[in-house]
């Protein structure tokens, strides 16, 4: 992917009131924002790539595409139309700024691993309702069993899994051989800190960002 | 007026109270509507749990129902349907919603027009393509009493009224030798629209597996061309009409969704004509045809 500063992050509520029509998603879309701008504003690099899993409630990565130049901010208000790409799940064909097509749960970290495996520096976004899906772990045991080391996994937290996480999520991947940490998902500094590249990381990262409960 | 989703809810929440024997299994889908109950089990974002659950329900003694969207009901948990349940030899009443492009806004990762297609792949299943709610209703009493698999594809299009009989019914009867039009479910409302100024026979199917072998042939009679149009992947029963008439000459228009990715998102209604399943898009697909 790559990035070419626009619009500020003061920018995007405005963004987001030009996206309609997927409101039952508002607090899924919503929970990703700060992690979303802080990767696109801070994190990715040219040659770097973006997974989003949790395609779910896409409004705040289509707003922050729009920010960030990927994509024109005047197909925000065609959001689900016949005629626009973008729709309530995001489809690679057809948004230039989308890396991997994504809606149901559970597919986007394999496919990360299997870019980590080609050498690529990799970011995937779940949630944490999201990794109830089996699929997830066999992901996660693989990548650490291996020592996938460009591969970094950010959770979103926002207490919506239907049957929680005892003990908490990210201690589940440490477990498998992560590294992993429990950030602010709405602090920028930490957010940064937690999702720059680590040259020297010899293990897959997991961060589990921190936001407001269901 | 009350929806295939609402009316399946209704029922499913009467059966769970009235039979002791009945049990629902979901996985975030349905879940608050369908409400608390101690035979109902919601297993998260689990889907291949939830047809697992289904089946350990199943050998236990119980008349299990799993209920999600299409393509995590049928697709995801392909293979617990065909060994969990197949395999093993129980039985369970699969009832999805989210038919073909009901969800065109959602995209393609919640639509399953080849739903049809995959489960009647797998031998022993029933599938149920109700028109109407209240023929939903009927075949959904019917799956709860019983023992079998079964599927049933609900969809947010309906007939305009529901068609009394059940089973292959032939609605209109033309000249011997006539075209037969097969509609399938709730495509009959654009058919008969379709078909009203046209010199065809016109039959209604809402239960295509097992097919009614026999009601074709003879609801064929004379004739050699038979149009099929079905909801869903377009061709799914064709190889049933090529069967039921494997000895005598005759030709098939399949209608259907046509297998490709169609990369739009807006309404059901919109996806309905760009595939040619509105009433206009029938007409000039059967003009084609039949001339």
């Amino acid at each position: 992917m790559a990035t070419a500063a626009t619009l500020r992050y003061d920018d995007v509520p405005d963004l987001l009131t030009r996206l309609t029509g997927d409101e039952k998603h508002d607090r899924s879309s919503f929970s990703t924002l700060d992690v979303l701008w802080v990767l696109y504003d801070r994190v990715l690099g040219e040659d770097d790539r973006f997974v989003l899993s949790k395609g779910h409630g896409p409004a705040a990565y289509y707003a922050v595409l729009a920010a960030k130049g990927l994509i024109p901010a005047e197909l925000l208000d065609g959001l689900g139309g016949f005629d626009s790409p973008l729709g309530h799940h995001p489809d690679r064909a057809l948004v230039p700024g989308v890396e991997f097509s994504s809606g149901s749960l559970g597919h986007g970290l394999a496919v990360a691993a299997g870019s980590a495996l080609a050498g690529r520096r990799v970011w995937c976004l779940l949630g944490d309702a999201e990794l109830e899906e089996g699929s997830n772990w066999e992901a996660v045991q693989y990548a650490g069993r291996t020592g996938l080391a460009t591969l970094t996994v950010v959770v979103i937290d926002n207490g919506s899994s239907s049957h929680g996480w005892p003990e908490g999520i990210e201690r589940r991947f440490m477990l498998e051989g992560w590294a992993g940490l429990r950030v602010d998902g709405r602090d920028h500094e930490q957010l940064e800190a937690a999702l720059a590249p680590d040259p020297d990381g010899a293990r897959p990262r997991v961060v589990v960002a921190e936001v407001e409960r269901r | 007026m009350t929806t295939m989703r609402q009316r399946f809810y209704e029922l499913a929440r009467e059966a769970l109270d009235e039979d002791e024997r009945f049990a629902v299994v979901t996985a975030q889908i349905g879940t608050d509507s369908i409400g608390a109950h101690p035979r109902h089990f919601d297993v998260g974002i689990r889907e291949q749990l939830m047809i697992g659950v289904t089946a350990g329900l199943a050998l236990e003694g119980y008349r299990p129902v799993a209920h999600s969207y299409t393509p995590f009901l049928v697709e995801r948990p392909y293979e617990m349907l065909k060994l969990d349940l197949g395999h093993n030899d129980l039985g369970a009443v699969l009832v999805s919603i989210g038919g073909s492009y009901d969800a065109a806004h959602e995209g393609r990762t919640h639509q399953a027009p080849e739903d049809v297609a995959l489960v009647a792949a797998l031998p022993g299943w029933t599938i149920h393509v109700p028109g109407h709610v209240d023929e939903l209703e009927i075949l959904l009493r019917r799956a709860f009493a019983g023992g079998n698999r079964v599927y049933v594809r609900l969809s947010e299009e309906e007939n305009h009224a529901r068609v009394e009989g059940g089973g292959f019914t032939v609605l209109r009867r033309a000249a011997p030798g006539a075209p037969l039009v097969v509609s399938v479910g709730p495509t009959l409302t654009p058919v008969l629209e379709a078909t009203a100024a046209r010199d065809v026979s016109v039959a209604y199917l809402a239960t295509v597996r097992p097919f009614p072998y026999d009601e074709l042939r003879r609801a064929v009679g004379e004739g050699t061309d038979v149009v099929l149009v079905e909801p869903y992947l377009a061709g799914t029963s064709a190889s049933e009409i090529a069967g039921a008439l494997r000895d005598r000459p005759h030709r098939v228009l399949a209608l259907g969704v046509p297998n490709e990715e169609f990369r739009h998102y807006g309404t059901a209604a919109e996806h309905r004509a760009a595939h040619g399943l509105d009433a206009a898009g029938i007409s000039r697909l059967l003009e084609r045809f039949i001339g």
